[in-house]
């Protein structure tokens, strides 16, 4: 329960502080940041769009791990698990794309230049899609369980192609591309430590509000599973 | 274990002259996609560059209409399960493997034929470039369409599935295909394209091995 509030307060502050706290030229008390030239206001987009675009990735290696798993053991559990991981992960993966487009319509002046890396989360959206698809496509529960791991291992194999050998070959406008002659406003620092730390902080805060939607999301589908069996047994 | 693969290869392959779907329905299909283009662009000059994109399009779907023969078929006829006990999942997947690659190759010249003899902007460059891009290219296109057949029949999910799933999972490999398709209309040397040629030869390692590991969990029931 405390930790539940500790999350509480860490995302209300995150979230306060990334929203109202002012950008100005040279900050100089705490809860200023600095101004980035080209950015300006449209920064303070970084402590949601990172976060989202981060946690997607994480949802789908979480969803291949146990995919894997699930192949080995035949462990419905971890079947459920997947699942789970991977209806977070299609919410987060909406939520960047959104956020990816709305700052885009800042920095590039259109919501969508089909910039490698747009046309990377876009790829893992058809991924997510397609991966639902298949599963409301099957019936049978062991089937539905192993096919949709294949394809989940499958699909994760292309990641890394999406998500670092082709943003980094190709020009594009996203920070970090091959053209690109800074690497963004995280790794190159232009951020200052206050701005640095409210970054940090709310990619920590997400990352452990996803953990724990997740473990309901699968508990929640065990015990509906356990429920339906013997509901379907106590019948007879 | 080769010859096995190679007798189920000779089975499919003779099936198919017999039936000649593949020569009837599929070649219909590649002139109908390429007519379906010509008629959209009417009069309008289209770029060379645009029609090195089109080609992989018309590839793209000539694939999707073509290749999931390979396990639907067994699964319609019946004889999956026969298959399953006649021979190791990989021999039935070398054999099918073999069998879309042929398809693929023989599909592909038929439409790069006709593609450069309806589209006079079509001028290739760097042949050396478009033959490695062409081989390498099929390949994956091959491979992992076999792959995802082999999903979609036990899923009994068939047709409109099968460009869902395919699609993502071939998207590094036709973006790159393209890049380098345009990279030989425009003439560019072998050496400078040596990243999309890399990144071309590591799809197609990585899905020929990752295709063979996963192929059993998809075949034993």
């Amino acid at each position: 329960m405390v930790w539940k509030i500790f999350l509480f307060l860490l995302l209300s502050f995150v979230s306060v502080a990334g929203i109202a706290f002012p950008i100005v030229e040279k900050p100089s008390a705490w809860y200023e940041f600095p101004l980035i030239p080209g950015l300006e206001e449209n920064a303070k987009i970084i402590f949601f769009h990172v976060p989202t675009a981060w946690l997607t990735v994480i949802a789908f290696a979480m969803s291949t791990i146990f995919s894997i798993k699930y192949l080995r053991k035949r462990n419905l559990d971890d079947d459920a698990k997947s699942y789970a991981a991977a209806q977070l992960g299609i919410i987060f993966c909406i939520l960047a794309t959104i956020t990816g487009a709305v700052w885009a319509k800042f920095a590039w002046g259109s919501f969508w230049s089909w910039d490698p890396r747009q046309t990377s989360i876009f790829a893992l959206l058809l991924i997510y899609g397609a991966w639902f698809a298949l599963r409301s496509s099957i019936e049978s529960e062991e089937k539905r369980a192993s096919l949709s791991s294949v394809y989940a291992i499958i699909a994760f194999l292309t990641v890394p192609f999406f998500i670092f050998i082709m943003p980094r070959i190709m020009a594009g406008l996203h920070p970090g591309s091959a053209d690109d002659t800074n690497a963004g406003p995280v790794v190159d620092f232009k951020m200052n430590s206050n701005m640095q730390l409210i970054f940090f902080l709310s990619l920590i805060g997400f990352t452990i509000l996803y953990f724990w939607m997740w473990r309901l999301g699968y508990k929640s589908i065990i015990y509906k599973d356990k429920l339906n069996k013997i509901l379907l047994t106590s019948h007879n | 274990m080769n010859s096995k693969a190679f007798a189920l290869f000779k089975k499919d392959f003779s099936s198919e002259v017999r039936t000649r779907y593949a020569i009837n329905a599929l070649v219909m299909f590649i002139i109908i996609a390429i007519s379906v283009i010509l008629f959209s662009v009417g009069d309008e000059r289209i770029t060379p560059g645009l029609t090195g994109g089109l080609l992989w399009v018309v590839i793209f779907f000539s694939a999707m209409s073509g290749l999931s023969r390979a396990f639907v078929s067994e699964e319609e006829r019946g004889t999956a399960l026969t298959l399953q006990l006649i021979a190791s999942p990989a021999t039935v997947f070398s054999g099918k493997v073999l069998f879309n690659i042929i398809l693929v190759f023989l599909m592909n010249i038929i439409i790069t034929l006709l593609y450069s003899a309806f589209f006079d902007e079509f001028i290739i460059r760097n042949f050396l470039l478009f033959l490695i891009t062409f081989l390498l290219g099929n390949i994956g296109l091959a491979v992992s369409s076999t792959i995802i057949a082999a999903i979609i029949a036990k899923a009994g999910a068939k047709g409109t599935l099968y460009p869902v799933l395919s699609f993502p999972i071939l998207l590094p490999l036709i973006l790159t295909s393209v890049k380098l398709t345009l990279y030989s209309i425009d003439g560019t040397t072998i050496e400078e394209s040596i990243f999309e040629l890399a990144i071309v030869a590591s799809y197609d390692g990585l899905m020929i091995s990752a295709s063979y590991m996963l192929f059993d969990f998809i075949w034993k029931d």
